[in-house]
């Protein structure tokens, strides 16, 4: 393969996210005598905190530094990569809010081939790559064969890949500021409004009943909530149900909500998306109750039980409450 | 606001279990029910809402063959104003980068202020609109979650980012976005709706109409070409309680105790 390698690194405040060691050993995977470079745009102080972390990790760091760089708006950052990266570039991207916004139309002005949230490497074969997927919300997986001739964005799910905490890699960091182009854009970044707190605050309970899409209509919710006081629990949800405006955002669990950390999460109906367990941290006890006996929550549950949980949940609280 | 919105059929998860056929070589496709993808759903109710706001048209528009028609119809029942379905043999097998181009051909050859897209559909990449948006060189937010006319043609947008926090931004027209779920409640549509426009004729456009060369999308174009599905190992997967309901909840009971699940 022999072409370099670039890994977007994702920060803020002045640290790198988790996925940027996950991207070196992503990376390494791909190729493992292949040059790879961090890419890290920013501004001030934080960007060369961050340029420096980075070089212990990764041979080289690219540096690009620019006011209109502080906050990452997908549309600039694109514009710098665009003039700075070689025609033939690898470039690995966390596939997050960020990289959603941003690998797309880098893989169209690149003029490279694309390929959106990718779980593992199967194999390389000259340009070829295979790699695989997931679709229809991890209920089923697919190898994706990715011509890289002429280059190649890949956006990579953060947590895919085990982080390369080796270190020790002694690498420089080149200033390539001077060469990012004009980066006026039609889009603007204004602020980031904070989300709201709700009546309850799911990070901090210990056990939680967690319900989805299988709770089929509001009037269930109750239900659950039935369980959630017998067992001393507090109710949290996944994202359709806050979609359906049944729950408050607040008591979302997933990546686009809150990150929890109980003991023990009861995911009822729930089917098991990424961007849901992502939210999901502290390695809990964790029980599925699901009637589709397929559903990818039973690949990361403690313990599951098939069934339908409006005619299963009842009766387990029934239980519990005459204990 | 001339709106268009792309849009694409898909079978219905909350309908059906979705299961790798015999040889890998599909998903099972009988007895699939397919609807419209949820995302789009939200991007064409926002659309109408817009559209009720600022006056205009909603244009629907699809890549694909005589069926998905279907999603075309539904979205007009909704209250689109128009259909478009872009279908050609040489578009079948395309790629992310295949069905922006087609779009891209389509967008050309009308006036768009803005162009809206679900934020993902079955395959979950969330790569059209993205892709379309550069190849038009139009400016692109994705994941949104609100849109409002600030004037002068230009938008203040909401996008989500992680933790459920909101990322604020103006865009200028005509821009493409890509919608998140819950952007909306997206309205009902009853049979009476869709009786109302079941026999509006839906133009249709192939690659000679939209001047696209037939080789650089479909299967012969594709730079990413999938090869195969299949059901991933399940590592140690969960331990699945068998036995009457009364045992599974006595064994659950025991579990939960033991891991101070019962206060």
């Amino acid at each position: 393969m022999a072409k370099s390698i670039y890994a977007y690194i994702a920060h803020k405040a002045g640290a790198a996210d988790d996925s940027a060691l996950e991207l070196i050993q992503a990376a390494q995977q791909l190729d493992a005598d292949a040059k790879v470079s961090a890419v890290v745009t920013g501004d001030g102080a934080d960007l060369d905190t961050v340029c420096t972390a980075m070089a212990d990790t990764y041979p080289e760091v690219i540096k690009i530094a620019g006011g209109a760089l502080a906050y990452p708006n997908a549309e600039v950052v694109r514009k710098a990569l665009v003039n700075i990266l070689p025609a033939d570039a690898i470039v690995l991207i966390p596939h997050d809010s960020f990289g959603m916004d941003l690998g797309p139309g880098l893989s169209v002005k690149l003029d490279a081939a694309f390929l959106s949230d990718v779980v593992g490497f199967d194999k390389v074969e000259g340009d070829t790559l295979t790699a695989v997927r997931q679709e229809y919300g991890g209920q089923v997986s697919t190898h994706v064969s990715l011509d890289m001739s002429q280059g190649a964005v890949i956006n990579v799910r953060p947590g895919a890949f085990a982080a390369d905490e080796t270190g020790g890699a002694g690498g420089s960091v080149t200033d390539k500021s001077g060469d990012a182009g004009d980066l006026a854009t039609a889009r603007k970044y204004l602020e980031v409004v904070a989300a709201e707190v709700g009546d309850v605050d799911i990070t901090k309970s210990e056990v939680l009943v967690s319900v989805g899409r299988g709770i089929e209509d509001e009037d269930n919710l109750e239900v659950f909530q039935e369980l959630a006081d017998a067992m001393g629990a507090d109710v949290s949800c996944s994202r359709p149900i806050v979609d359906a405006k049944w729950l408050e955002k607040s008591r979302q669990v997933g990546t686009s909500g809150q990150t929890v950390k109980p003991k023990v999460y009861l995911a009822l109906g729930i089917s098991g998306s990424f961007q849901h367990l992502g939210g999901i941290k502290g390695n809990p006890f964790i029980v599925a109750v699901n009637k589709n006996a397929k559903a990818p929550i039973f690949q990361v549950a403690d313990v599951g039980v098939v069934a339908d949980i409006l005619d299963f949940i009842p009766e387990l609280t029934d239980k519990i409450e005459e204990l | 606001m001339e709106i268009l919105v792309c849009v694409t059929r898909v079978p219905d998860t909350a309908e059906n279990e979705i299961e790798v056929n015999a040889d890998g070589s599909d998903i099972e496709r009988d007895d699939l029910v397919y609807s419209v993808n949820e995302w789009d759903n939200y991007a064409v109710e926002e659309a109408i809402q817009i559209v009720d706001r600022a006056g205009g048209s909603v244009t629907v528009v699809t890549v694909g063959e005589e069926d998905d028609e279907e999603v075309l119809r539904r979205e007009m029942a909704m209250g689109a104003d128009n259909g478009l379905l872009l279908s050609d043999e040489a578009f079948e097998g395309s790629d992310g980068k295949g069905v922006a181009a087609i779009l891209k051909a389509a967008v050309d050859q009308g006036s768009y202020d803005l162009i809206l897209t679900g934020a993902q559909a079955d395959g979950g990449a969330g790569e059209v609109g993205g892709m379309l948006a550069a190849m038009l060189d139009l400016p692109y937010a994705s994941l949104v979650t609100s849109i409002e006319e600030s004037g002068d043609g230009v938008l203040k947008i909401g996008r989500e980012i992680e933790g459920g926090n909101i990322e604020m931004n103006e865009i200028q027209q005509p821009c493409v976005l890509s919608v998140q779920t819950g952007i909306n409640e997206p309205r009902y549509v009853g049979i009476r709706g869709i009786r109302k426009v079941a026999s509006v004729e839906i133009p249709e456009k192939g690659a000679g109409d939209l001047g696209v060369d037939g080789a650089a999308v479909g299967t012969a174009g594709a730079k990413a070409r999938r090869l195969d599905y299949f059901v991933p190992e399940m590592g140690d997967g969960a331990e699945i309680l068998t036995g009457s309901t009364d045992e599974i909840i006595d064994k659950l009971i025991e579990m939960l105790k033991a891991k101070g699940g019962l206060k």
